[in-house]
């Protein structure tokens, strides 16, 4: 079976290194996103694995074959672009079976195979039209299908939803996921998507400036964010992150009275919680509101505490105008510590007194 | 409503003001001109005291009988046939290698466009060197080959060739800006995703660039007939239809009728026979090859 390895791989252009030396690995039949803001290195890394770019250094193993010097036909893979690049002057089936026909695959295993792709993504009755009479959803469609008529164990997607609207978006996420499953492929695809990714994806590679920030399931990447930028990137509204300064007995949130939260170390630390752990309660962080966001189901308060601002998720509408004193309170569990300087994720300077209490957090 | 109408009435003077500047200058020197040629062709030349009279279809009946207008004919048949395909071939093959990564593009680029700037009278006399016998820069070259001492324009068998030779040179150049432009329109993305399915160079060339330069190819097709019924400047200047009428095309030989003989009257007719051919070239062009072009 299939999946893909990269080791060490990198691309510079000039001054520029857009993948700085990453290495990660996949296993057969594996949803993989790679997400990342826009200039990260995602799609070029995408475009590395597709073969469409030489890598300046590492390799890349697809199938327990190193296909780092191969050209892109043999690397035994499929892509879908994010402009699909459907052929404007061939019909949709002529679209489709292009490859094949390139390949001299005879005719009648070329009609075979595009009568199960056309079954499978529901094109019958566009057969015969060109892509400019085709809508956005359909055109992905076909891009879809020249890449599955392949057959080839792993299939890469350039921000394949990304020129459709909301709507079309979130049927695509699940048929493009059902399909992946169904079919039982290895599928990469890039997205700056935080939500797609953490929606469709078995595994999510987060990369920031060329290299990989996090590299693991989902819940994972909620729950335990290796870096403050893996913890701001997933979640909406994205995670507190507040500053913390030495106090009696700890580290605890700059320019406010309250309970260390943190041990004291040698370089200065800054705490993350997500808006939807923290609740208002009678103990806790005394804190001021400064405003609401109303979004139906939850609302979004923003407070001040101390010299630092914290939003707050909270089920049903807003009851808070802004001036009115709250106290906020949070799990211990639910707190991150990073490090300033380096942003990377501090399991070591949680206080003693928190781990032994547990995920009560009376300890506030 | 009177208002309104009044506006309305008031836009369509503006309007029929504005376009009569370039619907008098096309009318004066276009359509009238084609209109006086057809019917000047019905009438026989004026000549001192004789004036013209009708003769109905005369001109024509003599043309039929010409044995210069049927060498014309032919000649600028072959001229077509070997202009056209060649020098849009030409032009596509130096298109493909200056759009590709190439060091110094732009000056194998401006090169190439060179002698389409140059005007066809300079080329003439360029050429003209090129072509003398024995010290002529093709002679000179031919000796090395052990061959030379050929009067290229001079003979009956090589003038036509050579301004053949002379107009490829000139054209294929033109013909490139258009497929180097069409080329740089089709997306790169499009030969990756080509690439990526197995498609060799020669199939991504066949099957993808090949059908979407479609529509500039019927442009410099159109192009390439009008221009080898319309350039004639080189044979003015270089062999006058000459040797034994080897090199007489259509309008050179309109040209020398109407200007030579000062028979305006079998000029006209000839123009007008001249005329028509185009004309039903362009339609077929239009008609058919139109349907079998994709344009995006």
């Amino acid at each position: 079976m299939s999946g893909i390895k990269v080791e060490g791989l990198a691309k510079v252009w000039g001054d520029f290194r857009a993948v700085g030396g990453i290495s990660f690995e996949t296993k057969p039949a594996e949803f993989v996103a790679l997400l990342g803001p826009s200039g990260c290195g995602k799609s070029t890394t995408l475009r590395l694995i597709a073969g469409l770019e030489t890598a300046t250094s590492g390799r890349i193993v697809i199938d327990g074959r190193d296909v780092s010097d191969l050209p892109s036909a043999e690397r035994n893979l499929s892509m879908v672009f994010q402009s699909y690049a459907l052929f404007p002057h061939l019909s949709v089936s002529e679209n489709i079976t292009f490859g094949l026909s390139v390949r001299r695959v005879p005719k009648a295993e070329q009609a075979r195979r595009l009568a199960r792709i056309v079954d499978l993504l529901g094109l019958g009755t566009l057969l015969s039209r060109r892509p400019s009479q085709l809508s956005g959803g359909q055109q992905q469609r076909v891009a879809l299908g020249r890449a599955l008529i392949a057959e080839t164990p792993v299939c890469l997607l350039d921000e394949p939803l990304s020129n459709l609207d909301a709507q079309l978006r979130s049927e695509m996420r699940n048929e493009i996921r059902s399909l992946q499953r169904r079919l039982g492929i290895t599928m990469v695809f890039v997205t700056h998507d935080q939500t797609e990714a953490m929606s469709m994806a078995d595994r999510v590679i987060l990369m920031r400036d060329g290299l990989i920030e996090q590299n693991g399931a989902p819940a994972e990447l909620y729950e335990q964010p290796a870096s403050v930028a893996v913890a701001r990137f997933i979640g909406t509204p994205p995670m507190n992150v507040v500053d913390l300064e030495p106090g009696p007995g700890g580290a605890t949130i700059a320019g406010a009275d309250g309970p260390p939260l943190a041990a004291l170390g040698d370089t200065p630390l800054q705490l993350g919680i997500r808006p939807e752990h923290i609740t208002f309660a009678d103990e806790g962080f005394a804190a001021v509101v400064e405003g609401s966001e109303y979004f139906g189901a939850d609302t979004i308060t923003a407070c001040r505490v101390g010299a630092q601002r914290m939003l707050v998720r909270t089920p049903g509408k807003p009851s808070l105008s802004p001036g009115a004193a709250v106290k906020l309170h949070w799990p211990a569990t639910a707190a991150h510590l990073f490090d300033r300087d380096t942003g990377r994720r501090r399991p070591d300077a949680v206080l003693p007194t928190q781990q032994d209490t547990g995920a009560t957090g009376e300890s506030l | 409503m009177r208002a309104g109408r009044l506006a309305g009435s008031r836009n369509a003077l503006t309007s029929a003001l504005l376009l009569l500047p370039a619907a008098v200058l096309l009318w004066v020197f276009t359509y009238q001109p084609i209109v006086t040629t057809v019917i000047d062709s019905f009438f026989s030349t004026a000549r001192g005291r004789r004036p013209s009279v009708f003769i109905g279809s005369t001109h024509y009946e003599t043309m039929v009988a010409d044995p210069v207008f049927w060498k014309a004919l032919v000649n600028n048949a072959i001229y077509a046939f070997t202009t056209i395909p060649i020098s849009m071939a030409l032009a596509l093959a130096m298109a493909l290698f200056v759009s590709g990564k190439l060091r110094g593009r732009g000056i194998v680029r401006m090169a190439y466009f060179t002698p389409t700037v140059l005007p066809m009278v300079a080329v003439a006399n360029i050429w003209l060197f090129f072509y003398t016998p024995d010290y002529g820069l093709v002679d000179q070259l031919l000796r090395h080959f052990g061959g030379g001492g050929a009067n290229w324009l001079g003979s009956k068998e090589t003038a036509l060739g050579a301004l053949i030779v002379i107009t490829i040179w000139k054209e294929a150049g033109f013909f490139m800006i258009f497929y180097l432009a069409a080329l740089q329109q089709i997306s790169p993305t499009l030969m990756e995703a080509a690439a990526l399915e197995g498609a060799s160079p020669w199939q991504r060339f066949r099957r993808v660039t090949l059908p979407l330069l479609m529509p500039t190819t019927l442009f410099v097709s159109i192009n390439a007939v009008i221009g080898a019924f319309r350039l004639v400047d080189h044979v003015i200047a270089m062999t006058r239809g000459g040797p034994d009428n080897a090199t007489v095309l259509l309008l050179f030989y309109v040209y020398q009728v109407g200007f030579g003989y000062w028979d305006t009257g079998y000029a006209a007719a000839l123009t007008v026979v001249l005329l028509a051919m185009l004309a039903l070239i362009a339609l077929f062009q239009f008609g058919y090859a139109d349907k079998r072009v994709h344009y995006r």
